[in-house]
């Protein structure tokens, strides 16, 4: 089948470009089974932008990898199903997923430093995809990596494609490895903390181009970070991860504006604001991630929840529709409900929740010292 | 222009090897952390820092080898100087009860003889790495911690050594120093002793120095001189302690290769004088090499397994040395 | 521009070193103690001695002996074997042993290369595995055998009892060049044997490290083949460590050829040197081992200059 003959066939498939359904990515390691990835599902159209956010360990990064099928295949246990283009990938070979990988689904890393060849040419690196996978000629492809540079507002882009990976600033790179990741024109493009390890002046840009370049493919995009501030504004949906589990999905301003997990809200509170005089704590969130290897039975958050009540500790919730449709939360307590409301106050007037945290009330808000 | 080893030597591997010293065998092996690094996943160490079963093995060994070398008397078995006539007679030179290990060409035991051995191989190979040791380890550590013109002099020496083949050099020593004929045995053994220690300096000099400069620059050194610790005391207290993990690393394998070298030196004909009462390992197998082609390898297997144990007992205590205080093979 | 000081730099580090060591010989020698031309012709006649310590320059002070050696020994001349009845120069031998010495050690590194580069990249990708683990059991034990026992004993199991290969004796390269290859096969084979080890776990270090850099990752995620990718990303840095590694064991690879060469018979420099020594050749052992330590000096020279060419970040000075 030619590449055009392909392209054909697949535009005529009208559902989603991919369909996570309850899977699971595990790691065997002397300790156990970590369970990074414990049954996530959610679906991502043509043209959309999917948000991913958690803090670091809850298994995003993970995630994507799973989604990808760009784990390692020992020591990995990987069940579910993930559906690309109504096709299942789970189960196929590495050499399988090859005819995936660069031309229908795609990767942009964290840290563009380490993410290209050192010692390779940046034309080289870019079109290294375009001949093997679409046969150009050397020619041919040294003028789509030139236009993929000028895309990507790479200035001098000429020279550059001479260049090395370490002459280039950090930025520059980044905008390398986005061009590298769409050469050859991908219909899922997945970002995994695209601009983390960037200056933030830079970041804004690279998120504009990801965005500009989502636009004109008409690609669908996963967002992964764990700052709802890159999210915010740019996506169409958000799910929250907390412990290799989706706690929270929803559109995103519906999210912003009605968000129902306790965890959402501590992530949104402990956003630096502009408007807080100086001086202002800091909000973190106490406490840390639970053990992998042995999830906790009842809801995973519940240790560090302010809203914790004791079926949190016993009853893990599982993903529930709210008001709004779309809407899926996991809490027995959800922020914004009588039943929510009622259970952070008894808690704050024992002076401790469920699991033994003691919550006390700082002027400006909520915060939280471990028992 | 040997010079340029250091530069090139992995600043990462400061046992990087020299001449023909291998390193280093602890690989963590990391599997699961290979995509994803965000998440804490545990991590597999293919060698534990334990001594674990091989370590005693490897202890136990080198034990027997100690007996062996100061009190050979005591093991059972016919004794040096007694020759078997039966199995002369019936052709049987092999491995036969009363003779574990066979007998050689002129029915003495062999296993009797290795054991023997034991005592002039070791003699070599430990004065002579001993002797590196203290000598090489000092020169290395003055080179390390006071560093500039000292320093300079004494690399560009250890270079001009390590610019001789280590093998050939030790063969010179030996042969100018000890090969006329009427050598007393005594002399030769201290001359070969000596050979290889001298050729052992400059490999040793270089990993303690490479090790002292690291050290000293740490901050307790330059905390203990600024209350005015006297040099010496700096050297023995602070500097010392921690670049003996690695010296003693790559002493135990520098005598693994001593014991090699002193088995290659007795094939180049300059080894420790073979005779009846004073064998050595090196020298047997030199002496019974000849037997090998005659389709009587015993005269050779038996020195031979010996010397491997004895090599892979040290080889593996000093991998597990370092696995213990090499400080950069923690991972994640 | 910067590259050529730097090669002219060591160039010059070359001369001085090739001086220095070449003085250590001369130096060395000149310890003996005992008079060189009684040892020489220990039965001839007094006028006979005579003869030969002016013509070797034995009356002469010692810089002046070390100025005429070394301008003979630059100029090929490297002495003679003086044998009762006759007069042989060093060099006719040494002419036709040096290849002999120069093919093993040449052929036990290509062997070395050739088999641990396979089983460098088979451990480093299915590392933490069964497999990979016995490799390297068995590689750390092969590290334990010294070369020349493990020459012994496959000499014995494939060539006295097996009757596979020959188990002594060299064949010219003119002469048969399937014989050849047959009688160098066990010698280099042994030669190689611990640089295979060496090399092999060398290399999966280095790849495995390398394997989990996240520019293979990006590699991978751009659907190349994992040939493609092991080759052509992975093994590039590791290629440095290898050159450097193989230039590093020179000096083990010289004295392990001696020996092997002694043991298997082969008509090389090592034998040469072992003859020497039990003939009590002074003159000849010295320039012999003059020769070998030349040799290995200019060899590490142009490892030097090698990897300076193909290390990218000295390249770019």
């Amino acid at each position: 089948m030619t590449r055009e003959h392909e392209i054909q066939v697949e535009d005529a498939y009208e559902g989603p470009v991919v369909q996570v359904t309850d899977l699971e990515t595990g790691f065997k390691t002397p300790r156990g089974l970590v369970r990074a990835v414990d049954g996530v599902s959610f679906k991502l159209d043509r043209g959309k932008t999917l948000g991913i956010v958690g803090e670091s360990g809850c298994g995003k990064s993970v995630l994507s990898r799973s989604v990808m099928g760009l784990l390692p295949s020992t020591n990995v246990v990987r069940n579910g199903s993930v559906k690309f283009q109504g096709r299942e990938l789970v189960g196929l070979s590495g050499k399988a997923m090859r005819k995936y990988w660069g031309t229908e689904m795609s990767m942009v890393f964290q840290d563009p430093m380490t993410s290209l060849n050192p010692v390779k040419r940046i034309g080289e690196q870019i079109t290294e995809g375009l001949r093997f996978h679409l046969g150009q000629s050397k020619d041919d492809a040294r003028a789509t990596a030139l236009a993929l540079l000028k895309s990507v507002r790479i200035p001098e882009a000429e020279r550059r494609l001479r260049e090395y990976p370490h002459q280039l600033s950090g930025g520059m790179r980044q905008r390398v490895v986005i061009a590298t990741a769409l050469a050859c024109g991908p219909r899922l493009l997945i970002a995994d903390e695209p601009t983390t390890a960037l200056d933030v002046t830079v970041q804004d840009q690279i998120l504009d181009l990801l965005q500009a370049q989502q636009n004109e493919r008409f690609m669908a995009m996963m967002l992964i970070t764990h700052d709802l501030g890159v999210v915010a504004g740019r996506t169409d949906e958000i799910a929250v991860m907390y412990a290799g589990q989706i706690v929270e999905k929803a559109p995103t301003s519906v999210l912003f504006a009605k968000m129902k997990m306790p965890y959402t809200e501590a992530l949104m509170q402990s956003i630096p604001k502009l408007d807080l005089p100086s001086h202002t704590r800091l909000q973190a969130i106490s406490g840390r991630p639970p053990d992998l290897v042995n999830p906790p039975s009842g809801c995973r958050f519940a240790a560090r929840c302010l809203y914790a009540q004791d079926r949190c500790l016993d009853e893990q919730p599982p993903l529930m529709e709210g008001d709004t449709p779309g809407h899926l939360y996991r809490c027995w307590y959800p922020v914004g409900t009588p039943a929510g409301e009622e259970a952070l106050n008894m808690n704050l007037r024992k002076n401790r929740t469920a699991a033994g945290l003691k919550a006390a009330t700082a002027a400006e808000g909520v915060g939280a010292i471990p028992g | 222009m040997a010079d340029q080893h250091l530069d090139r030597e992995p600043t990462d591997d400061l046992d990087a090897p020299v001449a023909d010293i291998e390193v280093g065998l602890a690989e963590p092996g990391t599997v699961a952390a290979a995509a994803v690094t965000p998440v804490p996943v545990q991590v597999e160490l293919s060698r534990s820092k334990r001594i674990g079963v091989f370590g005693w093995c490897a202890i136990g060994w080198l034990t027997l080898v100690a007996l062996m070398a100061l009190v050979p008397g005591i093991f059972p078995g016919p004794g040096l100087l007694e020759r078997s006539r039966e199995a002369i007679v019936a052709g049987n030179f092999g491995p036969q009860s009363g003779h574990w290990l066979g007998i050689d060409n002129s029915g003495y035991d062999l296993m009797t003889k290795t054991i023997h051995g034991t005592r002039a191989s070791m003699i070599v190979a430990v004065s002579g790495v001993g002797f590196a040791l203290i000598v090489g380890g000092f020169l290395g550590l003055v080179a390390g911690y006071f560093r500039g013109k000292l320093d300079t002099v004494l690399t560009g020496m250890f270079n001009v050594m390590l610019a001789f083949p280590t093998l050939v050099l030790a063969l010179t020593l030996v042969t100018i120093f000890a090969s006329q004929p009427g050598t007393s045995y005594g002399r030769r053994v201290m001359v070969v002793s000596a050979a290889i220690g001298i050729v052992s300096i400059p490999i040793l000099g270089r990993i303690t120095r490479a090790n002292t400069l690291v050290w000293s620059e740490r901050e307790f050194v330059l905390a203990a001189k600024l209350l005015g610790t006297k040099t010496p005391r700096i050297l023995w207290r602070d500097v010392l302690p921690n670049v003996l993990p690695a010296m003693l690393q790559i002493t135990l394998l520098g005598i693994g290769i001593a014991i090699v070298a002193e088995g290659g030196l007795s094939l180049l004909g300059v080894g420790v004088p073979a005779s009846i009462d004073s064998p050595s390992w090196g020298n047997l197998i030199a002496t019974l090499r000849s037997q090998l082609f005659l389709g009587r390898p015993w005269g050779v297997f038996a020195p031979s397994l010996a010397i491997f144990l004895t090599v892979l007992s040290l080889n593996y205590l000093g991998d597990v040395i370092r696995a213990r205080f090499d400080v950069r093979e923690s991972v994640l | 521009m910067s590259r050529l000081a730097t090669i002219g730099r060591r160039l010059g580090q070359l001369i001085v070193v090739l001086v220095l060591v070449t003085a250590l010989n001369a130096l060395l020698f000149s310890m003996l103690p005992g008079d060189l031309a009684e040892v020489n012709i220990p039965f001839g006649s007094d006028a006979q001695r005579e003869a030969l310590r002016e013509d070797l320059g034995l009356n002469e002070p010692v810089y002046v002996q070390y100025g005429r050696w070394l301008g003979n020994f630059v100029k090929g001349d490297f002495g003679s074997y003086y044998r009762q009845g006759n007069v042989t120069p060093v060099l006719e031998r040494v002419k036709s042993t040096a290849p002999v010495s120069i093919q093993l050690m040449i052929y036990a590194q290509l062997l070395a290369l050739g088999l641990a580069i396979p089983l460098g990249i088979f451990t480093a990708r299915r590392a933490g595995t069964r497999a990979d683990k016995a490799t390297n059991t068995v590689a750390f034990a092969l590290l334990a055998v010294p070369n020349f026992v493990l020459g012994l004993v496959l000499a014995y199991v494939v060539g006295v009892q097996l009757r596979w290969l020959p188990p002594q004796g060299y064949v010219h390269l003119g002469d048969n060049v399937v014989d050849h290859f047959r009688s160098m096969a066990i010698p280099s084979f042994s030669l190689a044997i611990g640089l295979i080890a060496t090399y092999m776990r060398l290399l999966r270090t280095d790849l495995v490290a390398t394997l989990q850099q996240d520019f293979i990752l990006m590699a991978k995620s751009k659907g190349i083949s994992e040939r493609r990718v092991l080759w052509r990303h992975a093994l590039r840095p590791s290629s440095i460590t290898l050159i450097t590694s193989a230039g590093l064991n020179v000096g083990a690879l010289i004295g392990g050829a001696l020996i092997i060469e002694i043991i298997f018979n082969l008509d090389g420099m090592g034998r040469l040197i072992f003859e020497a020594i039990g003939e009590r050749q002074i003159v000849a052992i010295q320039s012999l081992v003059a020769i070998v330590a030349v040799g290995y000096v200019i060899v590490n020279f142009l490892v030097d200059i090698l990897y300076a060419v193909v290390d990218p970040r000295i390249r770019r000075g």
